[in-house]
């Protein structure tokens, strides 16, 4: 593994990663055996990087089934295998974030990394030529607009807000039509975070995304920005935004710490949902592109 | 999903033969089942595992098969232990004599620190506190404007220091707290992965700088598997005394609170449940093991069912129901208790192989019971404990004492002595003719 973002997880390598990843060594070392014990650390590995007991345990089960037909020879070559299959699992839709025009809803349960991520992503568009706009969606905590202010000067970009308490489906009226007028390419719309257990909240952002499909000559999509050390509440999150929305992708963030993401799986085996990006740290340039194969053998410690 | 372990276990336990000993696969199946609740749960699986060999021990140790409800004995089994594990009663901010206090939050990046800075500040107040807090998180873009924002919100003061150096602020500002007689400090500080070397000596410089009195971890509810490794290496650097859990209104199960717990020993001590800062509640374990499980309703139900029915008479009742000396007065007795328990179980609930009842545990309707009760109330103490003596004219007779007609008079009887031949059965095939019976209408039907 030589990716970029992986060495630098490795740099970051503490107590706790080491002692994840000795637990793939573990399995290393049981070489050619395939035994009972071997299947059950494989399952607590996986189960431990949060892809849910559920989906561990058909995984396995087919794994075992496909170790034995097609006779994989080691422990090695049954962790490949696997990386393989579970990375198949993601959908390589398009990347909607590189091509312009386009109107970006950033959405998520609270603290998730919205604000951080419009601001990365506002510098990777900007540096990649495109004329960039954010709208500062989140009316409702404490200092959002003072906080995307800020990452729009980091990025170098403009941004429209309105006072604290504002409908936030009029920030989104006022940036549309500022990026109409001057000539945004990628328009990305922080808003605030909300439970996705909260109806009225859920309903305010339907009406944010109808202001912004009806207003936008560029097509809207829908961003769901996803933290990695979320466990099984993950999947709801997906579900009912999804259900909600429609989400176009996912941006996994804080990747960074020892938590593995695995949940992601699971919503892509579910929901066929993209993941666009991974956060992996809290400056601008943390922002990586997603790859499945890296991803899925973060998961299972081979690496 | 996993929305009924209830259910499930009784499945598990209704396909028993009935001879009173469970087999090691019946003992197997049911710990498969609440471990995958756990999991489902986001427990951490070593913690899972730990907790189940202790269930295992409980369940095979307390005669399981011998109660009449054996799946409802394991779930509160189970129940007992994660309460018992989460802190058994609920714990308390302790505060010492010290003037200022000091409270410190620490956690994880978006884990709520600030929004509980504000929150506790404003707790503290109403219990005739003077707070100040101090705004430490010199990173995050607009953390300082985030919490001075709150402050004037709640019209508390906030300290900003100068410099970029945590520490030197936090001690600034408690210095501040003593010439502007404040008495509790809370220093909000920056998110920080567990792993990040720098961030977590940075965070042992502000807990030597101003030795709080309270170090509270913040943790987000929805958090995974990782919550072992991230409390873990906190407790380990900075030694806090205490969690408060956020974001519990939504509908994550919140299995963290069991992980970190079982990793650091350290109490849960707040609940926050809202964006909004008066969204601040006491921890209670018992609640949250419910919540773990995913089946507030039913284990309820448990739970009122032991507040209501007194022991001794449950065991009576379950001596009868084994022996099928079971009379119209018991049958009148669990009505009663019925009422009291809300009305929203029955009867059935508690007969062995009620768990076979599609779709659970059937809604009673009210006026039904009522209606029985009236019939059974209507007929002489001998009719009630030998209904065989209930001839035709007797049937008019309490058909006119209760209002009802003869042909209901006659549908209860019927059904009763088929619930009395069931309970026989029962003793012979261990339930397995449950199936296709006949109940008292508004009792649902038997699978
Ligand atoms: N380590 C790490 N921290 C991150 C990452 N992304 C965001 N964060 C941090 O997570 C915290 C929350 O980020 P925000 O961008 O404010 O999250 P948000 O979703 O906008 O939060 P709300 O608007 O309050 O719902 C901040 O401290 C960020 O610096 C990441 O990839 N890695
Ligand atoms: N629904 C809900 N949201 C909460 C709760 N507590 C905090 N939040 C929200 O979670 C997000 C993050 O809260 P903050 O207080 O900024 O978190 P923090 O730990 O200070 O974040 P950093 O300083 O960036 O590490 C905000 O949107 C808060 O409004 C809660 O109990 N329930
Ligand atoms: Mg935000
Ligand atoms: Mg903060």
């Amino acid at each position: 593994m030589s990716t970029p973002w992986y060495r630098r997880l490795s740099d970051g390598l503490s107590r706790s990663r080491e002692h994840l990843g000795g637990q793939l060594n573990v399995l290393l070392r049981k070489g050619p055996d395939l035994d009972a014990a071997f299947w059950e650390e494989l399952e607590d590995t996986l189960i431990a990087g949060d892809m849910g007991a559920t989906a561990v345990t058909e995984v396995v089960e087919r794994l075992r089934d496909a170790a034995a037909r097609k006779a994989l020879p080691d422990a090695h070559a049954v962790l490949d295998h696997l990386a393989g299959e579970l990375a198949a699992e993601f959908p390589t839709d398009s990347d909607f974030l590189k091509h312009p025009p386009v109107t970006v809803l950033v959405v998520g349960v609270n603290g998730t990394g919205k604000t951080t991520t419009v601001g990365k992503l506002a510098k990777e568009a900007a540096d990649a030529g495109h004329v960039v706009l954010l709208g500062s969606g989140d009316t409702f905590r404490a200092a959002a607009g003072e906080q995307l202010d800020i990452w729009a000067d980091r990025a170098g970009v403009p941004m429209v807000k309105r006072d604290r308490g504002a409908d936030p489906a009029a920030v989104v009226f006022d940036t549309i039509a500022e990026a109409k007028r001057g000539g945004a390419a990628v328009t990305l719309i922080d808003t605030a975070g909300r439970l996705h257990t909260s109806a009225d909240l859920m309903r305010e952002l339907e009406k944010v995304q109808r202001v912004a499909e009806r207003e936008s000559e560029a097509p809207v999509k829908v961003l769901l920005v996803m933290d990695a050390t979320t466990g099984q509440n993950g999947l709801a999150q997906a579900r009912e935004f999804d259900s909600a929305l429609g989400v176009d992708g996912i941006a996994l963030t804080k990747l960074d710490g020892t938590a593995k993401g695995g949940i992601a799986v699971a919503i892509a085996r579910e929901l066929r949902l993209p993941i666009l990006r991974i956060g992996v740290g809290e400056g601008i340039e943390d922002l990586k592109p997603f790859d499945p194969l890296d991803f899925t053998r973060a998961l299972i410690g081979e690496v | 999903m996993f929305d009924n372990l209830s259910k499930r276990l009784q499945d598990i336990f209704s396909n028993l033969t009935g001879k009173g000993r469970l087999s090691e696969a019946d003992v197997d199946a049911a710990m498969r089942e609440i471990r995958l609740a756990l999991l489902e749960a986001d427990v951490n699986f070593k913690v899972v595992k730990e907790f189940v060999a202790v269930v295992r021990e409980r369940a095979v140790g307390e005669d399981v098969m011998r109660s009449l409800t054996p799946g409802q004995t394991v779930v509160g089994i189970v129940l007992d232990e994660l309460t018992n594990l989460l802190g058994g009663t609920s714990a308390r901010l302790t505060l010492t004599n010290r003037i200022p206090n000091v409270i410190l939050l620490v956690g994880l990046q978006g884990s709520g620190k600030t929004t509980a800075a504000a929150k506790l500040a404003n707790h503290l107040r109403k219990q005739g506190k003077r707070p100040l807090m101090v705004a430490c998180d010199i990173y995050r873009p607009a953390a300082i404007e985030q919490l001075e924002t709150l402050g004037r919100e709640l019209g508390i003061p906030v300290f900003r220091g100068e410099g970029a150096d945590a520490a030197g602020i936090a001690s600034a500002g408690v210095k501040e707290a003593v010439s502007t007689m404040r008495d509790v400090v809370l220093v909000d500080t920056a998110g920080r992965l567990h792993i990040d070397e720098e961030m977590m000596d940075e965070a042992v410089r502000i807990k030597t700088a101003v030795s709080p009195d309270q170090i509270l971890m913040v943790v987000d509810a929805m958090t995974g598997q990782d919550a072992v490794n991230t409390a873990d290496a906190f407790a380990q650097r900075v030694d806090f005394d205490g969690v408060l859990m956020t974001k519990l209104d939504g509908d994550a199960r919140g299995g963290a609170a069991l992980s970190v717990r079982n990793v650091t020993g350290k109490p849960i001590v707040f609940a926050s449940v809202g964006e909004k800062l008066d969204a601040l509640e006491p921890f209670y374990p018992d609640r949250m093991a419910k919540r773990i499980l995913g089946m507030g309703d039913v284990v309820g139900l448990i739970e009122k069912a032991r507040d209501t029915i007194d022991a001794d008479d449950a065991e009576a009742l379950e001596q009868k129901l084994r022996t099928a000396a079971f009379t119209l007065d018991d049958f009148l007795v669990q009505l009663r208790q019925i009422k009291k328990m809300g009305g929203v179980t029955s009867l059935l609930g508690m007969l062995p192989g009620a768990g076979k009842l599609k779709g659970g545990v059937p809604e009673v309707d009210e006026r039904q019971l009522d209606r029985v009760a009236a019939i059974i109330h209507s007929m002489t103490p001998q009719e009630r404990a030998k209904p065989q003596v209930i001839n035709g004219s007797r049937r008019q007779r309490i058909a006119n004492g209760s209002g009802v007609t003869v042909t209901e008079v006659n549908q209860l009887l019927k059904q009763f002595a088929e619930v009395r031949k069931l309970m026989k059965q029962f003793q012979k095939d261990g339930g397995k003719r449950l199936r296709g019976l006949k109940l008292p209408p508004g009792f649902g039907q038997l699978g």
